[in-house]
């Protein structure tokens, strides 16, 4: 018998019959955490009545967020926030997160220390893939599927094959988790890792703090991924014990495991990429897009609304401001990294500049509220997806970029690469 | 399910995403009524007055991709599409759409020989799609999958489990 990958033995860990976790086995899969938003909650709400359940498997492992259209934008939203709220009360479940408490489910879902080392968290949300980051599993569904996963506790799966990536070398200035995603979706395509997890690895994962891991983790499923894992090390043990969490050892593949493929990103020769409309496999070295105007700066989201990602807009706005005829929003992920922002004097920097500093909220990066394009805008975001339409009007575009990126292009109204901006600081600082 | 679809072909091309199927705007309606209003308005806004009960969508790759809302499948169902056909489809759309009750039929020479505006025929029983003279054969549905159509979807299914 061969060796298992990291995805076989953490799913194995979640299965009556482990024996049978194979890449391309059907099995039954226990999570160990179950998580909706108010998008897809209230539909599963409704479902899980219809299937005549009366009472969630464990109301202790049910993390319930309310933050797509959160603060709520209009009364029907409004309406969709107290379904969740009230399902929350009905059955008892103490992990239902309002605006002012909460914020993103999936950088959320990490704070609260609900998930670590061979963890699996099922979410009805495409972006649950973020737990990777923590050498688990976050697998998405939609509403209906996850109101069996609530009914029942379980969920049938295909155990994904697995897609090696060996990460070497250390990532340059500017370089992030974003670029190096980006690079993947864009060398991979967007279906390429269809029906397989992407397991990271290799001696560079040390250069990569667990806030680039979610990066990574997050758009996974942007390359078609069932899902993704990291392998553990010091750092995300570290970061399980900041959390809270009791100590587990890292899931750690077998030296024989089997993969579909590996592949090898060099993170020395990364540069900045920014990924183009309408895709995000679209990407390009940000040299090439040099010049291309923007109406919207938006950093947040699910995968780039860490304290890390503040901090580089910080940098790069220190003692600037946002270019004439450039709006800037700037939605930290989590009420609790909204305050280490604001205790860090992040805040003031940003808002100094003349960027609008929002409450957590998934917003404007699905089209949703605060922060939509007009037909014929242009933005560049630190968002996960830029399908046609996407943060608005069909007619408005969206680039994808990190922070430093999307920092630079606010203050020089156009994409540029972030280097230039800080070069500029510093000589205006020495006259 | 209805083991036996007829419908009119409609082309896609490729990554057709739950973001045009379904504009991200419109994420806090929820009844089909409401939702089916907007279905594919990202893409092609006058899809909804040329779809009729039974329709047939034939895509490309990746159908379905991004976003996990469900409210996707929901508009497709409400204006009658009565199943798609595709050279693939994103992993969570296709559990939806199962879960709801709407095959997915993955075969990628039908996906791309299938003509537009003409009517075509799915077996479901025999895995069969035809169009005039005509005649693809499909994978089987794996055991899980064909289960689910079979009971109506993943509802009555679970109900079934739950003994409710």
């Amino acid at each position: 018998m061969t060796g298992r990958t990291i995805t076989e033995k953490i799913i194995a860990a979640h299965c009556a019959e482990p024996d049978s976790v194979r890449a391309g086995a059907i099995v039954t899969v226990r999570p160990d955490v179950v998580l909706l938003n108010d998008v897809s909650g209230p539909l599963a709400f409704t479902q899980f009545d219809a299937m005549g359940a009366t009472r969630p498997f464990d109301p202790a492992r049910i993390v319930l967020v309310a933050d797509h259209f959160a603060p709520a934008p209009d009364i029907v939203a409004a309406g969709a926030i107290a379904l969740t709220r009230e399902f929350a009360k009905r059955h008892a479940i103490p992990h239902f997160y309002e605006p002012g408490r909460g914020g993103i489910e999936h950088t959320l879902l990490a704070e609260l220390g609900m998930i670590g080392h061979g963890g699996i968290v099922f979410g009805a949300d495409s972006h649950t893939c973020t737990a990777g980051a923590f050498n688990a599993l976050g697998i998405g569904f939609g509403s209906t599927d996850l109101a069996a996963a609530l009914a029942m506790g379980q969920l049938w799966m295909r155990v994904p094959d697995s897609v090696r990536v060996v990460l070497t070398g250390a990532p340059g200035p500017y370089v992030t988790g974003k670029d190096i995603i980006l690079d993947i979706i864009r060398r991979m395509g967007s279906d390429g890792a269809a029906d397989a997890s992407l397991e990271f690895g290799g001696p560079g994962l040390r250069h990569l703090p667990v806030d680039a891991r979610m990066a990574i983790a997050n758009m996974a499923v942007e390359a078609g991924a069932d899902t993704c894992v990291f392998e553990g090390d010091d750092l995300s043990a570290a970061d399980m014990a900041r959390r809270g969490m009791a100590p587990v050892a890292a899931v750690a593949p077998d030296p024989d495991a089997r993969y579909r493929e590996v592949i090898h990103v060099d993170l020395d020769r990364l540069s900045p990429i920014v990924a183009c409309p309408p895709s995000p496999a679209a990407g390009v070295p940000v040299e090439q897009l040099r010049g291309q105007k923007v109406d919207q700066v938006y950093v947040g989201n699910c995968s780039n609304g860490t304290l890390t990602d503040l901090r580089q807009v910080a940098d790069i706005l220190r003692g600037r401001r946002v270019a004439p005829g450039v709006r800037m929003v700037v939605v930290p992920a989590t009420q609790k990294i909204w305050r280490a922002a604001l205790a860090e004097g992040l805040l003031d920097i940003i808002a100094e500049a003349g960027a609008a500093i929002s409450t957590p909220t998934c917003g404007a990066c699905f089209g949703g509220h605060m922060g939509i394009l007009a037909a014929g805008e242009t933005a560049i975001a630190t968002t996960n997806r830029n399908y046609r339409g996407r943060m608005g009007h069909p007619d408005s575009q969206v680039f994808l970029a990190n922070a430093w990126v999307a920092a630079a292009a606010a203050v020089a109204g156009e994409i540029v690469p972030p280097g230039e901006i800080a070069a500029r600081i510093l000589t205006e600082t020495a006259a | 399910m209805s083991l036996n679809i007829e419908g009119r072909i409609h082309r896609f091309g490729d990554e057709v995403n739950t973001d045009v199927i379904l504009p991200g705007r419109y994420l806090t309606l929820r009844t089909p009524e409401e939702l089916g209003r907007h279905c594919l308005e990202g893409l092609d806004p006058g899809f909804v007055d040329r779809v009729a009960p039974g329709d047939i969508i034939a895509a490309g790759r990746n159908f379905g991709c991004g976003s996990s809302r469900e409210h996707a499948v929901i508009a497709l169902k409400a204006v009658g599409v009565g199943a798609i056909v595709v050279e693939s489809a994103a992993r969570i759309f296709f559990r939806n759409a199962v879960n709801l009750g709407l095959p997915v039929l993955v075969c990628p020479e039908a996906a791309r020989g299938l003509a537009a505006g003409v009517p075509a025929r799915i077996d479901l029983d025999r895995m069969t799609i035809s169009q005039g003279d005509a005649l693809w054969q499909v994978d089987p549905l794996g055991a899980e999958v064909r289960a689910i159509l079979t009971a109506g979807g993943l509802v009555p299914r679970v109900r079934q489990a739950l003994g409710a």
